[in-house]
């Protein structure tokens, strides 16, 4: 029978940091991606914290987890509030179209 | 009283130069005219107390300028027999330009600036002619060159003016450089700048020599001959000539002021005041008469050719300056002055006479233009008259005393020194010249017939007027408020009353100044009218030796007077035409003086077009390749560089950020891990 353990949960959450990361570089299209790529680093943070949390036995961590939850939603908010003036402005929100700062 | 001489013109200067804009033209020149007028009247005061009566020369201490270890400058106005004499020259003809100006400048919207530059010059002239020692006799000799560059340019708007004006200040540059370094040699000398001490130690000086430039020359010929660079600057002599004839750009009252009676005569005053240096330097003497007798040659040759009226007034005056320097190299200190102060007079004559022509002709110096004038300008015709029988030596005007004393002295003199003979044979054959050019302008200018304007320029004399006269300006400020002036379109027509009574004054002077002043200048009354202010060596006998020659010597000159007269006479009135068949005979002649004897040009290729090389050379190779190239430019570029390169790195797109983020996050936590497991 499997237990599964704080190691479980932390190749989980190293998994889901992991497919961040590699979402922000390598996605081209579609800036909401990178959006939600955030979100998905930020949620395996998350992961990390509640688990140790319950490893430690120490309710810190799930406190924290609950900031970073609040922290996120407004970042989400913001980032989509950005995204909407800037196609409104470009007509576009391929990442491959934005390059306004090339020097 | 001295006092008032000297400082009455600075403050007209003061008045008209800062407040002329508010008290307006005409308030300008009443004051400054009325202040020479005084400053006139107590030089003639001075004079007849000092020179004629019986007071010694004086010389008060205004205060200290500087004090320098054994260098001691002092404000002193010097004033003895020599000054009184320029003093007369200076406030007498300033006084009557001031007034005649106000008639000629009349049209003129700059008059406060104008007055104010004459009352400047003025002031300056008077410092120099008072100097008690070198220094303020220096400061005096680059105030007359400051205000002659500023009334050379008065009319900026011309570039020929601009350009003259810059000339006179360079060429004369080259002669103040050599002043200064003379005076620094008599200061080495002497240790003395104060004019008595200077005087009181060269005695004991005589003999000893100096290395100089790797040579080892005499002491006091080096000192002398520095000197004298100066005064062949500012007296316009042979090879730094070039700056007086341009200098007719300026309005013409001017060049009576100061480009015939006084500034250019500050050389000749100079070595008569410094005579006691110069006494005991016969080398630099004979080099003295050599450039006279040569620019006496030379000035009078290219006078023969010129058209423009003012430059053959002008030519004149450097021929007759040459006249000067003849008498002080043969040692006859006296006559140079003598004949400067009665040049003064004729000459600015002259050239107040040749204004109120070109006032007549409506701003036309051109003499080929003009003709047949006796008749509308009767009066302005006899004084040009009366000057020009002056400056040729007509018997007993004022030229005949002092010109033909020169010619004699030079002869007497040419009995021990070869120099002294050049002197003579040149001044001779410049006197049979001055009267051919003098009689020359005076029936191109008033006898014949006015040529029609319109053809003017076709049948101009000689065919190539069109090329020759290039670039000489003429006086032709004010013309356009000329054509629409009451008196007829282009009638000459005589100049206002404001302009002609300081005409007859100075023909009082070119008639009377030799007769009345010559026993006194040279005469038997010489050793009373001077009071020791020239010196003379014990072996200097010239002006008892020059009543010593043979008669023929004597009448030499008058006989070059009347030839120069009758060939004027047969070329210009009895069969005109007869000019232009001599300049078709002789084309390279003719073109020769014509073209200056090419000394323009001869500089322009020697130091105008050299000195522009290296300026080029520096600006382009010095300053913009090595300067700018290493320093702020070089530093420039490289920093552009390296920000293009930096450049490159911002691409602009998220995800490259984001990645060099990522990179950087890895590297700080391995370290930190890496750092942890040690």
């Amino acid at each position: 029978m499997l237990t599964i353990g704080l190691t479980h949960y932390l190749v989980v959450a190293a998994i889901l940091f992991t497919l961040g990361v590699a979402g922000i570089i390598l996605n081209r299209k579609n800036i909401i991606v990178i959006l939600m790529s955030v979100e998905l680093i930020l949620l395996s943070v998350n992961l990390n914290f509640v688990a140790f949390s319950q490893s430690l036995a120490d309710l810190t961590g799930q406190v924290f987890a609950l900031f970073v939850l609040t922290v996120a939603a407004a970042e989400a908010a913001i980032g989509l509030a950005i995204l909407v003036a800037f196609y409104r402005n470009r007509g576009t929100i391929a990442v491959e179209d934005i390059n306004s700062l090339k020097g | 009283m001295i006092y008032a001489i000297v400082f009455l013109p600075l403050v007209g200067f003061l008045i008209a130069g800062a407040f002329g804009r508010w008290i307006g033209a005409r308030v300008s020149e009443f004051v400054t005219t009325s202040l020479l007028l005084v400053c006139a009247v107590l030089s003639w005061i001075v004079f007849f107390n000092v020179a004629l009566g019986h007071d010694h020369g004086y010389a008060p201490i205004i205060g200290n300028w500087m004090t320098v270890g054994a260098l001691k400058v002092d404000w002193a106005l010097r004033v003895d027999t020599l000054t009184a004499v320029m003093l007369v020259v200076v406030n007498t003809v300033s006084s009557l330009v001031h007034l005649y100006s106000v008639g000629y400048m009349h049209e003129d919207p700059h008059r406060p600036r104008f007055f104010a530059y004459l009352s400047l010059f003025t002031f300056a002239m008077l410092m120099l002619v008072t100097a008690d020692n070198l220094v303020q006799m220096f400061f005096g000799w680059e105030g007359v060159g400051l205000a002659s560059y500023l009334l050379i340019g008065f009319w900026y708007q011309k570039p020929s003016a601009n350009a003259a004006a810059i000339k006179a200040f360079v060429v004369n540059r080259v002669g103040d450089f050599g002043f200064a370094l003379g005076i620094f040699l008599v200061f080495q000398l002497t240790k003395s700048l104060t004019f008595d001490e200077v005087f009181a130690t060269v005695p004991g000086l005589e003999g000893q020599r100096i290395q100089a430039f790797g040579l080892d020359v005499d002491a006091l010929t080096l000192a002398a001959f520095l000197l004298f660079i100066g005064a062949m600057g500012k007296s316009a002599q042979f090879f730094l000539h070039t700056w007086l004839p341009d200098a007719m750009e300026g309005p013409t009252p001017v060049s009576a002021l100061i480009h015939a009676a006084t500034m250019v005569t500050a050389g000749v005053f100079m070595v008569a005041r410094l005579s006691p240096i110069f006494e005991y330097a016969p080398t630099a003497l004979e080099f003295v008469t050599i450039i006279g007798a040569t620019t006496a040659f030379f000035a009078a040759t290219v006078g023969l050719v010129q058209n423009d009226i003012k430059r053959v007034i002008a030519y004149s005056t450097c021929s007759q300056l040459g006249y000067m320097f003849v008498a002080e190299g043969v040692g006859a200190y006296s006559l140079g002055i003598f004949h400067l102060f009665t040049h003064a007079f004729f000459k600015a004559l002259l050239f107040l006479g040749a204004g109120s022509v070109i006032h007549a002709m409506h701003h036309e110096q051109d003499m080929r233009n003009m003709g047949g004038l006796r008749k509308d300008i009767p009066f302005t015709f006899a004084m040009m008259t009366i000057g020009t029988l002056a400056l040729t030596g007509f018997p007993y005007t004022a030229g005949y005393f002092s010109k033909d004393a020169i010619i004699e002295a030079a002869f007497a003199a040419g009995e021990h020194r070869t120099t002294a003979m050049i002197g003579f044979v040149s001044t001779v054959v410049a006197a049979g010249l001055t009267s051919y050019y003098s009689w020359r302008l005076v029936f191109m200018t008033f006898f014949g017939h006015r040529p029609d304007h319109s053809v003017a320029v076709n049948l101009s004399d000689d065919g190539h007027a069109a090329t020759s006269d290039h670039g000489h300006g003429h006086d032709d400020h004010g013309h356009d408020d000329h054509a629409h002036d009451d008196h007829g379109h282009h009638a000459p027509h005589e100049s206002p009353l404001v302009m002609l009574v300081p005409l007859a004054v100075l023909a009082v002077g070119a008639l009377g100044a030799g007769y009345v002043f010559e026993p006194d200048f040279v005469g038997h009354a010489y050793a009373e009218f001077w009071k020791g202010a020239l010196f003379s060596g014990e072996h200097n006998e010239i002006l008892h030796e020059m009543h010593a020659i043979p008669a023929w010597a004597g009448y030499a000159p008058t006989a070059m007077m009347v030839l120069g007269f009758l060939i004027a006479l047969y070329v210009y009135v009895l069969k005109p035409g007869t000019a232009q068949a001599l300049a078709r005979a002789f084309p390279r002649l003719y073109q020769f003086l014509l073209n200056k004897w090419y000394f323009d040009e001869l500089y322009d290729f020697l130091f105008v077009r050299p000195a522009f090389a290296i300026g080029r050379l520096f600006w382009k190779g010095g300053d913009g390749a090595i300067i700018d190239g290493l320093g702020p430019d070089g530093v420039a570029a490289r920093v552009a560089d390296g920000a293009r390169l930096a450049v490159r790195l911002q691409t602009g797109y998220v995800y490259h950020y984001a990645f060099a983020m990522l990179i950087g996050v890895a590297a700080v936590v391995t370290y930190f891990v890496a750092g942890g497991l040690r």
